[in-house]
C-alpha cells in the first residue's frame, strides 16, 4: 500500500447563509440569494475538487463543541435533519451523509497515542453539527464523498489560545500519520470564519446585501493582513501570530482549526490559493485553499 | 409582595444528563436525582400554569430567543456525552406565553424572537430540566436562550419581561434557572464513582453561594454575579447570569425561603437543586445586605459569627 496522503487542505467558512441563499432542495428555508462573492469562490473551489482524486473529507468543526477531550464520527452513517439553533429561520437542512469510519478510528488511534483525550461518538441519534454540513454542502454539493468530523475541544476556554494551538499542532500531526498509515487521499477542511464580531439583530430580509459589511474597520484590517500571510505563503507567521489575531478579532480560529490544519500539512511555506472574501452578518470570511502539488497550484485571485 | 408574584417559587437546578441518563453511576447522581423528583412533586402540587426554563446551556447570538413550537419533539444528544444515551423528549410548550414574552421583551427595548421550528435543537440542560420537572406535560413549558453577549442590564430587563408576559396574561408560573455552579468540567473521562467537585476552591465558593440561597439572599447573589464568574466560571460567555435573570423574575430583594436539595459534582462541575420560594418576613437583616433598605435594624450579628 502506497503512503497515505493530503492532497488538499481548505479554509471553507460555514455561515448558514450560503447554503440559504443557494436553495438547496435539502434546505426548507427560501431565500432570494445574497454573499454571491463567497458562494461563486465555493463554487469554484468545488469545481477544483472534482478534478482531484480523493478519498475523504475530514473536517474539523467548531460547532461540535466537546470539553472531554477530542471525539470522532464513528457510525458508517447519519442522516436526519440539522436545525442551525443560532438560525433557525435560515437552516433547515436533511442530510444524509457517509463517514469513513475505518479512517476516523485510525485518527482515533493516533491521536490517543500522542496523549490527547479522545472519544469515538458511536450515538445513532447524534446530530452532525452545521458547521460540518454548511462546509461539506458548499464544497461537495453531490456528498458523494465520505467525511469523518473532528469536534473542536475548547482548550482556548479553559485555558489558554497559547494550549489550544499547543494541542491543535498535536492533533494535526497525529491526523497526518493516521491519514499516511491509512494509504488514502484526503481532503482537509478547516471550517471557520476569521473575524467573529458579529451583529446581534438581524436584518428583516437576513439577504438584503444593502445591509451587509464587516462589523469594524479593525476586524478587515487584520483579515486582509492574515489574508496576504496565506498569499505569501506564511503559514508559520500565521500560527505565530494566531494568539493576537484571535483575541483582537473574536476570530473563530478559537477553535483551532486552521492550526489543526496547517499542522498536518507541515506548515506549507508556498501561496495559498484564495477563492473569495466577505461579511456575513458582519464577521469576515475567507475561502482559500493550500494545494501541495506544484504543478495544480495557481493563483486564483 | 409573594401575594402579587405570579412566580410560585424557582429552582436552579444543573445542566448535564446523569441525572437523567445515569442516576445510578455514583450516589452523587442519584441524590441530584431525588432532588429533581421531589420538586416535579412540588410543581404537581402548586398550581401552577406554566414551567419557564432559562438555559445557560441555550446560547443566543441574534438577541433572545424563545421557544414556541407547540409540540417540540425530537431525540436528543450531548455532545460531550453521547456515550450516556439518548435523551428523547416530547414537550408541550405554551405558544401564546412565548408570544408574549417576546413582545414584553421588544416592549422593553430587547431584541427577541420565537422559535417555531420541528427539529430545533433545544439544549441539553432543558431536556434534562423537562424530562426529570415535567415528564408527563402535565403543564405546559417555555424555554427563554441566554444571550451569549448580553450582560446586566440586558438580562436584567429579559427578567422582568418574564415577569410582564406573566401578568397580563394572568399565568402562574414557576420559573426554572438551567446552571451549574462552578462550571469547570474534568478534561478527562473519568470513572463516575470517582467524581468529585474540580477543585477545592470552587468547591469552597459553591458551599459559599449555597449558604446565600439557603438564606434567602437571591438579591446578594445577584450582586455577586460578576464576582461569581470571575473565581468559578470557565470564560465561555461574558458573565454569570442566571441570579440577574431569576431576581429580575421573581423581585430583586432578599425575602425568600431558600432550600438547597442536592449538591454534587457532575464530572467536576458543581451540580445543585435549590428551591426559592417568595416570603415575607427577614428584610435588610443579612451581611453586606443589598435590600433598599429604610430603616436600621441594628447590629447584624456578622463580627461575632465564625470562628471562636
Ligand atoms: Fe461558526
Amino acid at each position: 500500500m502506497s503512503k497515505g496522503e493530503i492532497v488538499l487542505g481548505c479554509l471553507a467558512p460555514h455561515p448558514p447563509h450560503l447554503v440559504y441563499a443557494e436553495n438547496p432542495p435539502q434546505n426548507e428555508a427560501f431565500s432570494e440569494g445574497g454573499w454571491e462573492t463567497l458562494r461563486w469562490g465555493y463554487a469554484k473551489l468545488a469545481r477544483k475538487l472534482k478534478t482531484i482524486d480523493y478519498d475523504a473529507i475530514v473536517i474539523f468543526t467548531p460547532h461540535w463543541q466537546t470539553y472531554i477531550g477530542t471525539h470522532f464520527l464513528g457510525l458508517p452513517e447519519f442522516k436526519s435533519k440539522s436545525v442551525d439553533p443560532v438560525f433557525p429561520n435560515l437552516f433547515r437542512y436533511n442530510y444524509d451523509l457517509k463517514v469513513d469510519v475505518e479512517l476516523a478510528e485510525a485518527m482515533h488511534e493516533e491521536t490517543a497515542k500522542a496523549g490527547i483525550i479522545t472519544k469515538m461518538m458511536r450515538n445513532p441519534d447524534f446530530r452532525v453539527d452545521y458547521g460540518t454540513i454548511t462546509s461539506c454542502h458548499l464544497l461537495n454539493p453531490s456528498w458523494d464523498k465520505p467525511i469523518v468530523t473532528i469536534s473542536s475541544n475548547r482548550n482556548s476556554h479553559y485555558y489558554s489560545n497559547e494550549v489550544m494551538i499547543e494541542q491543535a499542532k498535536a492533533l494535526g500531526e497525529a491526523c497526518m500519520r493516521a491519514i499516511e498509515k491509512s494509504g488514502k487521499k484526503v481532503v482537509l477542511v478547516s471550517s471557520h470564519s476569521l473575524s467573529h464580531r458579529h451583529f446581534v439583530t438581524e436584518a428583516p430580509l437576513p439577504e438584503d446585501m444593502s445591509r451587509e459589511h464587516i462589523y469594524n474597520h479593525s476586524q478587515y484590517v487584520w483579515d486582509m493582513k492574515i489574508i496576504d500571510m496565506f498569499r505569501q505563503g506564511q503559514m508559520q507567521e500565521v500560527v505565530d501570530i494566531m494568539p493576537e489575531y484571535t483575541e483582537q478579532t473574536i476570530a473563530e480560529t478559537e477553535a483551532g482549526g486552521l492550526i489543526w490544519m496547517m499542522a498536518a500539512m507541515g506548515v506549507p511555506s508556498y501561496p495559498a490559493e484564495i477563492y473569495g472574501y466577505q461579511s456575513v452578518i458582519g464577521t469576515g470570511n475567507c475561502i482559500a485553499c493550500w494545494d501541495p502539488n506544484t504543478e495544480t497550484r495557481e493563483l486564483v485571485l | 409582595m409573594s401575594e402579587d408574584s405570579p412566580i410560585l417559587f424557582g429552582l436552579y437546578v444543573p445542566p448535564h444528563p446523569q441525572p437523567l441518563l445515569s442516576p445510578d453511576a455514583n450516589s452523587g447522581y442519584a441524590n441530584l436525582r431525588a432532588a429533581f423528583e421531589k420538586c416535579r412533586k412540588r410543581i404537581e402540587e402548586s398550581d401552577a400554569d406554566l414551567i419557564l426554563v432559562y438555559s445557560t446551556t441555550w446560547p443566543s447570538v441574534v438577541g433572545h430567543q424563545i421557544q414556541a413550537l407547540k409540540e417540540s419533539i425530537w431525540t436528543h444528544v450531548d455532545d460531550d456525552f453521547h456515550y450516556l444515551g439518548s435523551m428523547p423528549y416530547n414537550f408541550h410548550i405554551d405558544t401564546e406565553f412565548a408570544h408574549e414574552y417576546c413582545s414584553a421583551a421588544e416592549k422593553r427595548g430587547l431584541h427577541a424572537r420565537t422559535v417555531e421550528y420541528e427539529g430545533f435543537p433545544i439544549d441539553t440542560g432543558s431536556v434534562v430540566a423537562l424530562s426529570l420537572l415535567n415528564p408527563d406535560n402535565r403543564i405546559p413549558a417555555c424555554i427563554v436562550s441566554s444571550n451569549m453577549y448580553a450582560n446586566r442590564s440586558e438580562t436584567i430587563v429579559l427578567g422582568k419581561a418574564a415577569n410582564d408576559a406573566l401578568v397580563s396574561q394572568g399565568k402562574k408560573a414557576v420559573v426554572v434557572v438551567v446552571s451549574s455552579l462552578s462550571n469547570r468540567m474534568f478534561t478527562e473521562h473519568i470513572d463516575p464513582s470517582e467524581d468529585r467537585i474540580h477543585s477545592s476552591k470552587d468547591n469552597e465558593w459553591n458551599e459559599k453561594i449555597l449558604e446565600f440561597f439557603a438564606d434567602g439572599r437571591l438579591e446578594d447573589l445577584s450582586q455577586l454575579s460578576r464576582e461569581i464568574h470571575g473565581q468559578i466560571r470557565v470564560q465561555k460567555v461574558v458573565a454569570y447570569k442566571p441570579a440577574w435573570w431569576l431576581a429580575a423574575s421573581m423581585g430583586q430583594h432578599n425575602n425568600y425561603l431558600g432550600e438547597v436539595l442536592a449538591y454534587e459534582a457532575l464530572h467536576g462541575s458543581g451540580g445543585a437543586v435549590i428551591q426559592l420560594t417568595p416570603s415575607s418576613g427577614s428584610f435588610g437583616d443579612k451581611e453586606f445586605d443589598e435590600d433598599d433598605v429604610e430603616y436600621y435594624q441594628g447590629d447584624r450579628n456578622v463580627l461575632n459569627k465564625g470562628n471562636h
